[in-house]
């Protein structure tokens, strides 16, 4: 069960698939304007990280090795359909204002990283654990930088105006694409400087 | 004119980089020196303008309906325009690499090992997946548009890995070494293409 805990704990910090491996950045900005934006996508991304992880897993001994991408890419795109379909469903506004970047959930490289590196050697359990903790790192950075964004960009936090009470003037730069980046590079700064070993040379 | 307009707006304004964080991962990953980020830039050119066209029929003749469809006005399929549109891709990417690797190899040696990775660029699908919500009016603009998005995409990772390049010899707090200042450098870069924003054409 050690291991277990292992698999769990390491994607969320010392391995983040984010600010470590970089995997996963290209469907991930776009959706940090606000924080119900970003904590939907996070939601998705670790339901299909998790699930196609274990169908991969479950059918690891009769992929054959040649034609495994096209396999893997048809197991991770039912995933993302049927996700798409619930969100179409039941939270209609927010999955028009996803647009593309639930559909690209297929081609974010965390889904295909952990097929590829983990769930094709290991048995279902284990390749949903890494499936969720994986899905849950990602998540979590998304949190962060959409925390920040809708902060300072809005003055609000999930909708509610926080720092007008205050007279903060929102500042317009924060809603931009090109902060999202930013932010990242000081996430990973702050990330770096308390773990010296992640540094490069 | 409008060919030339959606041209131009679908390298500056519309950049696939800098306004919606598409093929992320690649561009990060493949941007240490101008060669390699050439070759790259080349590949999604071409797969681009090859499927999105592609994709345009098979959204308009096959999963919409409408008087186009072949399946008769009733049949929506629209749910599966994801998993279509990543077929075509993966399928077209094997194809080509298995093209040039008999016809041309000399292009082989120079494109082939980005041309399997290209399968899983965000831009590629994202391109398929915009040009889904656009509705153009002919394949014409479909292919234009790829056109436009593929130059874009190209212009932003040479552009990058000529900074990259010099960046290498100037002296960068460690935390932020590597991915961080990568990171910080594509959001000025971004900041910079803002500058294109206002144009409407």
């Amino acid at each position: 069960m050690a291991n277990l805990k292992e698999t769990f704990l390491t994607p969320i910090f010392k391995g983040n698939p984010i600010t470590v491996l970089v995997l996963g950045i290209c469907s991930s900005l776009a959706v940090t304007v606000e924080l119900k934006g970003a904590f939907v996508m996070a939601l998705s991304v670790i339901a299909v990280t998790g699930l196609s992880s274990l169908v991969v897993s479950i059918l690891r001994n009769t992929i054959p090795n040649r034609v495994r991408i096209i396999v893997q890419l048809v197991v991770v795109a039912m995933m993302v359909i049927l996700v798409d379909q619930f969100l179409k469903a039941f939270a209609y506004g927010i999955d028009k204002q996803l647009s593309v970047y639930i559909g690209l959930i297929i081609t974010n490289c965390i889904v295909m990283g952990r097929i590829e590196a983990f769930a094709l050697g290991n048995k279902p359990l284990a390749s949903l654990v890494d499936g969720l903790a994986n899905g849950l790192g990602y998540g979590m950075i998304l949190i962060i930088v959409a925390f920040f964004r809708e902060l300072f960009g809005s003055g609000t936090l999930f909708g509610f105006p926080v720092l007008k009470a205050i007279g903060y003037t929102n500042n317009g730069l924060m809603i931009l694409p090109p902060m999202a980046l930013i932010l990242l590079g000081c996430v990973i700064w702050v990330q770096r400087s308390i773990q010296k070993d992640l540094q490069e040379k | 004119m409008e060919y030339l307009s959606l041209f131009v707006k679908s390298i500056f304004v519309d950049n696939m980089i800098f306004a919606y964080f598409l093929g992320m991962c690649s561009y990060l990953a493949v941007s240490k020196n101008v060669k390699t980020a050439n070759g790259l830039g080349m590949a999604v050119i071409f797969v681009l303008v090859c499927t999105l066209p592609l994709n345009y029929l098979l959204n308009k003749y096959i999963l919409t309906p409408g008087e186009n469809c072949i399946f008769g006005p009733n049949v929506d399929l629209s749910f599966l325009s994801f998993i279509l549109f990543i077929a075509v891709i993966a399928a077209f990417t094997q194809l080509v690499e298995m093209i040039v690797e008999k016809f041309l190899p000399a292009l082989y040696s120079s494109l082939g090992i980005f041309l399997p990775l290209i399968a899983v660029n965000c831009a590629i699908l994202g391109g398929s997946l915009f040009m889904q919500q656009k509705d153009f009016a002919n394949v014409g603009e479909s292919a234009v548009y790829a056109l436009g998005s593929g130059l874009g995409w190209y212009l932003a990772i040479v552009a990058l890995a000529a900074i990259r390049e010099k960046l290498s010899y100037s002296n960068v707090p460690a935390p932020l070494k590597g991915i961080g200042i990568t990171f910080i450098t594509v959001g000025l870069m971004g900041i910079a293409f803002m500058a294109f924003m206002g144009i409407s054409l």
